[in-house]
């Protein structure tokens, strides 16, 4: 399949365009259908494209981070989104707060956790199955 | 500031995520991960000990997730029962980490230990303290994938073999807790447990209520090992590196007789006849085969794994006869049980790093090598064979009179036959592999020593401590137990602090 030109060479553009509809969706989540998980198996969906493509070792550089250490970071950034409650406002962990007068609250930061927690956790498993 | 009852709930689930989290995300720096298990191993030590200081005059606490109101919202619950099981959990969480310092077997899993440990911790605390059914079931997933992560790690045919035993007979377990989950959510339209404590009474179908306990008794036993629904434990256990097999046979079973004693004190209150006499006939048959099992290997770490299954029935003789005694009983079992348990793993542990292996017939003259990891397995292996003044002796002794109390002779006579078996196989490893003299034939490994043998002993010179602490000044830990036996039946109070006056 790596012979394919068409295929090597349009793959660094589904990556990127599928990043960015996985972004939207991620986006689009906070009042539609949409959200950190089904975006992030998209953008899941446009790294592996990319590695089919390239080979792992490729996609892993666009990655620059091992695949877990992304989860980790997602899962970190997840947990944190529940400490404002707790630190400045006296209310329970995970209680929402609001950048005053805007949509921008704790509830974004946690979906960027789910997102990053999901293609982390698809990439560590899909890629060590891909060819080099 | 936040109301302390939010922080002290939240604390004990956070810092080992924050040990997850933070470990897979430093995967290619062993040191920092090490800093970070430490970190949140000894910050979730003071912040659960706080947590037990608050509830024990206090009374149950409660938080609500996202201030969502009850029962829409995830809430957390700590009463006595809880708070000192994540409590011990914490004890657990050190010495565990502490342990995999030494252990040369976990070697180059290192990176992935510190996550999955994390993982683990994290999920046992949530199920201790998950004031709904289906947070519960998500918090026994997270135990389930973390704890198949840590029988993989660096296993052979064997591990592998054991880890997908393991995975498929704790799966259909899950399976049947979450039909029961359904099943209870069409009946009642809740899954708060204290909201289902005061529904399912009013449910007009009492016979599906009945199913519902039936399916729920069912998949809480298999997870708790107990006969018939145990095989998975055995299949397993027995081929983890001794800290993996530590955290795994303090933790994972409790988590299931803690399942038990919630259901059967709050949501299901002696409402079901059958329940007690069945918990009972169980409870016996699973001390009996345990520790059959036990006296018929000669590998120590299936000798303990069938020990595990012996003593959950000791757990369950208190929930069969449901007094506060017997509750009492069957807490302070628990947490007796918890810290002897990872001792003997991990005693084992060293056992085999100065022995050169786990089989009985290859081991012996460990006491003319070593007599101090002779002494360090004696208390913990003759206080599981509840052997006074140790902590295991107050704990039977607790069961047995609640079981004369109650008049459930029978019950408390196979508890005490029980124990004579227990004493038989402990005294078998330790005249095997300490006393009789070394095999001809067998090259003797390089003596335990320096930096290593700290490591190997120092947890286990911990918890000993441990076990001869409650064994010895035994008054504040059988009062703590008995107020949590007397709080679990009455009930109200872990209502009212879910649900706040309404009624």
């Amino acid at each position: 399949m790596k012979e394919s030109l068409i295929l090597r060479s349009s793959a660094r553009y589904v990556l990127w365009t599928s990043l960015a509809v996985s972004l939207f969706i991620l986006l689009r989540g906070h009042n539609e259908p949409g959200g950190g998980f089904i975006g992030g198996l998209v953008g899941a969906l446009g790294f592996v494209f990319h590695a089919l493509a390239l080979g792992q070792g490729a996609t892993r550089r666009v990655l620059r981070l091992d695949p877990l250490a992304w989860a980790g970071i997602g899962l970190l950034a997840a947990a944190l989104a529940g400490l404002p409650a707790l630190l400045h406002h006296g209310e329970p962990f995970l209680t929402q707060q609001w950048l005053a007068g805007t949509p921008i609250g704790t509830a974004l930061l946690f979906d960027v956790g789910v997102y990053l927690v999901v293609v982390g956790f698809a990439l560590a498993f899909v890629l060590p199955f891909l060819e080099e | 500031m936040a109301r302390l009852a939010d922080w002290l709930l939240a604390l004990p689930i956070l810092l080992p995520l924050l040990a997850c989290a933070g470990g897979a995300a430093l995967r290619a720096s062993p040191r920092a991960q090490r800093a970070l298990t430490a970190f949140a191993a000894l910050a979730m030590l003071f912040a659960s000990a706080a947590l037990v200081a608050v509830v024990h005059p206090g009374g149950p606490i409660a938080s609500q997730m996202g201030d969502w109101a009850p029962p829409f919202g995830i809430t957390l619950v700590a009463d006595r029962l809880a708070a000192s099981l994540v409590l011990i959990t914490a004890v657990m969480y050190a010495a565990c980490a502490l342990a995999a310092r030494g252990d040369a077997e976990l070697g180059e899993a290192e990176p992935l230990w510190h996550p999955l440990l994390g993982a683990l911790v994290m999920g046992v605390a949530g199920a201790f303290l998950a004031g709904d059914l289906f947070n519960l079931y998500v918090w026994f997933e997270v135990m389930l994938i973390a704890s198949f992560g840590l029988l993989v790690l660096n296993a052979g045919a064997a591990g592998r073999d054991a880890a997908v035993k393991y995975a498929v007979l704790n799966l259909v377990a899950t399976s049947v807790f979450l039909i029961a989950i359904g099943l209870a959510y069409g009946l009642a339209g809740t899954l708060n447990l204290a909201d289902l404590a005061r529904r399912l009474p009013e449910v007009p179908n009492q016979g599906a209520v009945a199913a519902v306990a039936f399916l729920l008794l069912a998949a809480f036993a298999a997870k708790a090992a107990v006969f018939p629904l145990f095989f998975w434990l055995p299949a397993s256990y027995h081929t983890a590196p001794a800290p993996v097999g530590a955290i795994f046979a303090a933790l994972l079973t409790k988590v299931g007789v803690y399942a038990l004693i919630r259901l059967f004190t709050l949501v299901f209150p002696g409402e079901l006849p059958w329940v007690g006499p069945l918990i009972g006939i169980a409870a016996a048959l699973t001390m009996v085969i345990g520790v059959l099992g036990a006296a018929a290997h000669w590998e120590i770490r299936r000798i303990l794994s069938f020990h595990i299954i012996s003593q959950i029935g000791y757990m369950l003789v208190g929930i069969a006869i449901a007094t506060p005694l017997a509750l009492a009983g069957a807490v302070l079992y628990m947490l007796h049980h918890i810290v002897v348990k990872a001792n003997l793993f991990l005693a084992a542990g060293a056992i085999r790093r100065a022995g050169g292996s786990f089989s009985l017939a290859a081991l012996g003259g460990l006491w003319r090598r070593d007599p101090w990891l002779g002494l360090l397995f004696a208390i913990p292996a003759l206080s599981l064979a509840g052997l006074p003044p140790l902590s295991g002796f107050w704990a039977k002794l607790l069961v047995a009179r609640s079981g004369f109390e109650a008049e459930w002779y029978w019950l408390a006579a196979v508890a005490l036959g029980t124990g004579i078996l227990t004493l038989y196989s402990m005294l078998k490893i330790w005249l095997e592999a300490f006393w009789k003299a070394a095999p001809e034939g067998v090259a003797e490994p390089p003596a335990l020593a320096g930096a290593e043998r700290l490591w190997l002993l120092a947890p286990v010179a911990a918890l000993g401590l441990v076990t001869l602490v409650i064994g010895l000044w035994t008054e504040p830990f059988a009062a703590f137990a008995l107020a949590a036996g007397e709080e679990l039946r009455a009930r109200d109070a872990y209502i009212a602090a879910v649900l706040g006056g309404t009624p």
